[in-house]
């Protein structure tokens, strides 16, 4: 049997603050969706159904705000569908849409993902006490310093890393008009002089918390045909979870990423993903995860990752920019990020990335990850129609 | 379209208080029933989804610890909704259309004990302008009950009725919370009595799904699922008619509902099924189902909720993914050729799915 060819024909975002206090929750989203809707040049009416997705219902204090926000979406009388999956949500939330329409269950689907940070605490939302269960009162940070630490020792890679993806990230966000910060003074000095928070993770090397949306419009052969500007195909998408603790285990680099990106590249036929992925979006909330996850996604030799990094090669102007819009470093709305990556994938292969658009990009990656490096959400996208 | 049944049914018995028991706990058995019925094992599923809530868990990423469970191992490919688990079913079930997936494994579980369930239910609500009010989800329920009264679609003892039909019929249910006579009892939000209201209590299920022949091979009577559509409608009570559920009534058209089997032409008619499970957890809320649903003519024969339905057990995230499974096991054991199941999600049936399940002749 044969899946409907995916399209990506309209992607909208909010600008991402820390706080957005001069609209609702239901404001934001409606914010996106409408770009999103603008991009594609469709009404609410086009819709036929909505795909909704967020981190954790804690982060605003509302429980499953896709009722509350169905009016908001044009979903009244529509599916609506809301996606968990910690977060790698905003990932898994554009494919669940994408299989509705692989599916050939609908035609075009309003897919959207978002946090709005500053209308709760996210650190109080992930620190509530869990009956049968060890607290770890360490925030995410203090959860992912060890296994930094780890792949420090295990590669051999010089502490200066991890400050140099920082200060590439924030640099690339400048030339993003949708990213969180803006931090026109930046130096890779001030990177280093940043206050140590989780040794070896420095202040600068960490993502912020932001207000935002982003909403993409993914449709069928007949509906791209439709589209008033270039669409992104969806060539391979995946997602792949295994357990949080368990004794065998690598948070260096999870098992369930390599199978992802794996079934990612079967899908799209990529074999050699270092020469034929031309931009990567990856979920990077700290510096140290550019490295790591250049050799789980297969750019990378195992211990190898680091040179990558080092070398300029995941530069904006680099053989593979890793990042351009800036990244979750820049830019970290947490539910909406993993989509946020899926959307600038997509606009790369578009040619519609602005400012950070990697020259010639025909193949790119979104990638996604959640909860303790648990759960991954990946597509590939392409400029081009999937012949198979 | 590819065929894909529900070939598996399983749940736990349903309790007041599961207080000895995590989710895990609870879940775990569950999942193994339902494999042991194929025969498959964990590593033999090729899509795995849930449906749960972390509001009800009390904390961010509840469902990460039920993953656990699963036994995740080598990796697999997952996803949750924060959704009653008859949501999971139906992402699941889009998966294996895509032809990316030939077997799918679902499950949903709530623990309603730890929490007020009710006041925890009102941080569903609008949080601007109503849930700061707290208006809790029977005082709701009882807003639609009376303007169902108001407009003479029914009255108490109607109400009554429908309450010792389904707790009569759980008397063969071994799963249910309550069975058997249950009185009326007091008013709780007038008009609704206690006996109009569900159980508060904790519980799990569990479905698998699978394709095709690989579907005719696990099980004996596949319960093929001949449409499945789900439907939003407004938040606002105050646009929405709450004695009527358009929702419900499209969701039911698009799934095929009101078509005769094997996709003849549409009667326009009742819907040609013998078996209807509704997630009404209200008594009142059968009630707009049913006009919804245009089971109410009087020579029918359609039998609803012989399970007992929501008003004998309603474990919230699993009681909408419970009326597919007694639907689809009643497929599996002869007692129906073809059934239509419900979900609801939202106050006073904001959201609802419907499915319609066919067993072989």
């Amino acid at each position: 049997m044969s899946k409907e060819p995916v399209a990506v024909v309209g992607i909208g975002q909010t600008k991402h603050v820390a706080a957005r206090h001069d609209v609702s929750l239901a404001g934001l989203v409606r914010e996106a969706a409408r770009r999103a809707l603008d991009d594609a040049q469709l009404t609410w009416a086009d819709i036929d159904a909505v795909v909704i997705g967020k981190a954790p219902d804690f982060f605003e204090g509302l429980m499953m705000p896709e009722l509350y926000l169905a009016d908001a979406l044009g979903a009244v009388g529509k599916p609506m569908l809301r996606v968990h999956t910690a977060g790698s949500v905003g990932g898994s939330t554009a494919l669940v849409a994408a299989n509705l329409v692989a599916a050939r269950v609908h035609r075009t689907v309003l897919t959207l993902a978002f946090e709005k940070q500053s209308e709760s605490n996210a650190m109080w939302g992930l620190s509530l006490p869990v009956p049968f269960q060890q607290p770890l009162l360490a925030g995410a940070g203090g959860f992912f310093a060890p296994h930094v630490r780890a792949y420090m020792r295990r590669t051999g890679a010089p502490d200066t890393v991890g400050s140099l993806v920082a200060y590439k990230d924030r640099r690339n966000a400048l030339k993003n008009p949708y990213a969180h910060l803006h931090e026109n003074d930046i130096t890779l000095e001030k990177v280093q002089a940043s206050p140590m928070l989780w040794d070896p993770i420095r202040y600068s090397e960490t993502c912020p918390s932001s207000d935002g949306a982003c909403a993409m419009v993914l449709t069928d052969r007949t509906g791209a045909a439709r589209a008033p500007h270039p669409a992104a195909w969806v060539h391979g998408g995946a997602m792949r979870s295994e357990p949080t603790l368990f004794a065998g285990k690598d948070f260096v680099s999870p098992q369930a990423g390599k199978d992802c990106a794996a079934d990612v590249y079967r899908q799209a036929g990529i074999t050699d993903p270092r020469r034929q992925i031309d931009a990567v979006e990856m979920y990077v909330p700290f510096s140290w995860y550019e490295p790591m996850w250049l050799e789980n996604l297969g750019f990378a030799e195992e211990g190898e990752g680091w040179k990558l990094t080092e070398s300029g090669v995941t530069a904006l102007d680099g053989d593979l920019p890793v990042n351009p819009s800036g990244g979750v470093l820049s830019t970290n709305p947490i539910g909406a990020s993993g989509m946020i990556r899926f959307a600038e994938a997509a606009l790369q292969v578009r040619g519609q990335a602005g400012g950070h658009q990697v020259d010639g990009a025909r193949t790119a990656l979104g990638h996604a990850y959640g909860g303790g490096s648990q759960f991954f959400s990946m597509w590939l996208v392409g400029a081009g129609r999937p012949t198979t | 379209m590819r065929e894909v049944a529900i070939v598996a049914f399983g749940q736990s018995d349903h309790v007041r208080d599961s207080a000895e028991t995590s989710e895990v706990e609870m879940l775990m058995p569950v999942l193994h029933d339902v494999l042991a019925q194929t025969g498959l094992a964990a590593r033999d599923i090729d899509f795995t989804c849930s449906g749960s809530s972390d509001y009800l868990a009390g904390r961010a990423f509840s469902f990460t610890m039920a993953l656990d469970g699963v036994g995740a191992w080598p990796p697999i490919s997952e996803s949750h909704v924060e959704m009653d688990g008859a949501w999971a079913l139906y992402e699941a079930w889009v998966k294996i259309l895509t032809g990316e997936a030939e077997t799918a494994l679902v499950y949903a579980y709530g623990k309603s004990s730890p929490g007020d369930l009710r006041e925890v239910l009102t941080r569903q609500l609008d949080p601007y302008y109503v849930a700061p009010l707290w208006p809790d989800s029977v005082a709701l329920a009882a807003l639609q009950a009376q303007a169902l009264i108001d407009a003479g679609l029914t009255d108490a003892r109607a109400l009554a009725g429908i309450a010792a039909r389904s707790r009569a019929a759980a008397g063969s249910n071994p799963h249910a919370q309550l069975r058997g006579e249950v009185p009326a009892g007091e008013v709780l939000v007038a008009p609704l009595r206690t006996g109009d209201c569900p159980p508060i209590g904790d519980g799990a299920a569990a479905v698998v799904l699978a394709a095709g022949d690989t579907a005719r091979r696990l099980v004996d009577r596949p319960a093929w699922i001949r449409g499945l559509d789900h439907r939003i409608e407004a938040h606002s009570l105050g646009v929405r008619d709450l004695t009527d559920s358009p929702s419900t009534r499209l969701a039911a058209e698009r799934a095929g509902a009101f078509e005769l089997p094997h996709g003849l032409d549409g009667t326009g008619g009742a819907p040609m099924v013998d078996t209807v499970e509704l997630h009404a957890p209200f008594t009142s809320q059968e009630v707009v189902l049913r006009r919804a649903l245009k089971l109410d003519a009087p020579d029918s024969t359609v039998c609803i909720n012989p399970s007992g339905g929501a008003l004998a057990a309603n474990p919230v995230m699993a009681a909408g993914l419970i009326r597919l499974g007694e639907a689809a096991a009643r497929i599996h054991r002869g007692a129906s050729d073809r059934a239509l199941a419900h979900a609801t999600s939202g106050p006073c049936l904001q959201q609802n799915l419907v499915a319609v399940l066919e067993g072989e002749r």
